[in-house]
């Protein structure tokens, strides 16, 4: 993307966007958490990263020393970042900007929405069951949730490509570029705003109507700017993790046969196989802005400086879950952050998880072998959402 | 998990509520242990006694709670 120095010491000097950390980050964190609970880099204008369960829980819990104000780790810092309630509000804002997106997201709320998902990944199979193979990520699990949300939301499905383009310019090419991402977050606003003016006229049944008719704890209706920064937070975290979270888990089926086979002879294991898929892959990593000073796991933080909040990591750590490293589908015992942790829990996480489920059972059942195609290549995204941004896959056993 | 498994013991489980984030992990694992309220945030059923055929997914409950919110008291 740009030029930057390369990293030769990974524990003083880390880049999560460095292509060694995008390709495989696990033996990195390894290094980082052998070496301290918590690493710094002066990258990214200053960046720490705790490495362990414990600190992140820590940090998670914190919400006096750090802020949610800021949850991208980026080479730039606005003075007044765009704000996408809850996931971007602190205490006391935070409560009541979450509890208006609860209901809808609640596991019976996202069970009626099942029946839609699975028609959804049906057609999206029907395009490419009678080829050899296909690109995983952008054939099939890249649409899923975009067009589950457009479900949700009632914006037409064919508008999914502008979405996931706006969505890449935000978290992916804006690490590094304001302009970028500033034009694709007012690209996004104006779009919506142009559906909230509809519903004034016409009210629908859908999400966007639910927030415009929600009312706050002084019973006011929210701003059209809280409806939007909500809007704003649904289609950018409602996308790219949940097609990162089924990408991966399809990347491993591809890659470990043996897995592949138990799940389609003991489809009982798909809770745990999920969960551990979750665990073992998870896609997000969030940010915080330290605020004030104080320390974490006996280090000290400075103001300022960012959080690279690492849900993933902590899913690693070997002091709470043994065998960090192996993915076992049959895990019992899984207490898994890959949703965060403590009041920002991930509002979708229920979602997600239906999608995740319906998504594999689906694939499994209409193309029960696959591997990855040799002649090409993975490739994985950069940055906050970690998942398979290209998954060449070949169908049936080899030849 | 079995290590727990004692038909003499009464157990009593208990959703903290100030630690419960709504991760539903505990409805999932044990329905009958567990409801979610509108918002989705999880409290233990009725006086939260186990009955004993329940008693491994109690356990399964507590262990796979990332917030660490669920009590279980041993009689």
């Amino acid at each position: 993307m740009s030029e930057r120095a390369p990293v030769t010491d990974w524990v003083n000097d880390f880049d999560h966007t460095d292509p060694r950390w995008t390709e495989n980050p696990y033996p990195i964190w390894d290094e980082l958490r052998s070496a301290s609970p918590l690493v710094h880099t002066d990258r990214f204008l200053g960046c720490y990263m705790p490495t362990t369960f414990a600190a992140v829980k820590e940090i998670s819990y914190d919400t006096d020393h750090f802020s949610s104000r800021r949850v991208i780790v980026r080479n730039v810092r606005s003075e007044s970042p765009p704000p996408a309630p809850p996931i971007t509000s602190d205490p006391p804002e935070h409560k009541p900007a979450k509890r208006l997106l609860l209901p809808p997201f609640t596991p019976d709320a996202v069970a009626k929405l099942e029946p839609r998902v699975r028609a959804i990944c049906n057609e999206l199979i029907d395009a490419f069951i009678e080829d050899d193979g296909c690109d995983a990520a952008t054939a099939y699990t890249k649409h899923i949730p975009v067009k589950t949300i457009c479900h949700m939301l009632g914006i037409p499905e064919d508008d999914s490509d502008i979405f996931i383009r706006w969505i890449h310019e935000i978290l992916e090419l804006g690490i590094n570029d304001d302009a970028i991402l500033m034009k694709a977050v007012f690209e996004m606003s104006t779009y919506f705003q142009g559906h909230i003016a509809h519903r004034k006229q016409k009210p629908t049944d859908d999400l966007i109507s639910t927030l415009m008719n929600a009312r706050d704890d002084k019973g006011q209706p929210l701003s059209d700017a809280h409806v939007l920064g909500s809007l704003r937070l649904l289609l950018i975290a409602g996308i790219d993790t949940t097609w990162s979270a089924i990408g991966a888990a399809l990347w491993h089926l591809a890659t470990h046969p043996a897995d592949r086979e138990r799940l389609l002879a003991e489809p009982e294991l798909m809770p745990t196989a999920i969960e551990e898929f979750l665990r073992a892959y998870s896609p997000v990593t969030m940010a915080r802005e330290v605020m004030k000073e104080t320390s974490i796991a006996g280090c000290p933080v400075k103001p300022g400086n960012m959080v690279l909040l690492s849900f993933p990591a902590a899913n690693r750590d070997p002091s709470v879950f043994p065998e960090a490293d192996r993915v076992m589908i049959d895990r019992k015992e899984n207490p898994h952050v890959a949703f965060g942790l403590g009041i920002h829990r991930c509002v979708g996480s229920n979602l997600a998880r239906m999608e995740m489920t319906v998504a594999i059972e689906e694939w499994l059942k209409r193309i029960a072998s696959f591997r990855l195609d040799p002649s090409q290549k993975v490739r994985w995204s950069e940055g906050t959402v970690r998942g398979p941004r290209s998954l060449p896959l070949l169908f049936g056993k080899p030849s | 998990m079995s290590d727990h498994l004692n038909a003499s013991e009464t157990l009593k489980i208990h959703v903290d509520q100030d630690k419960c984030q709504g991760h539903a992990r505990c409805k999932a694992l044990a329905p009958e242990l567990f409801e979610l309220d509108d918002y989705g945030n999880a409290h233990e059923t009725g006086d939260g006694t186990v009955p004993t055929a329940l008693i491994d997914q109690a356990w399964l409950a507590k262990s796979n709670c990332p917030e660490n919110a669920i009590v279980i008291d041993e009689a």
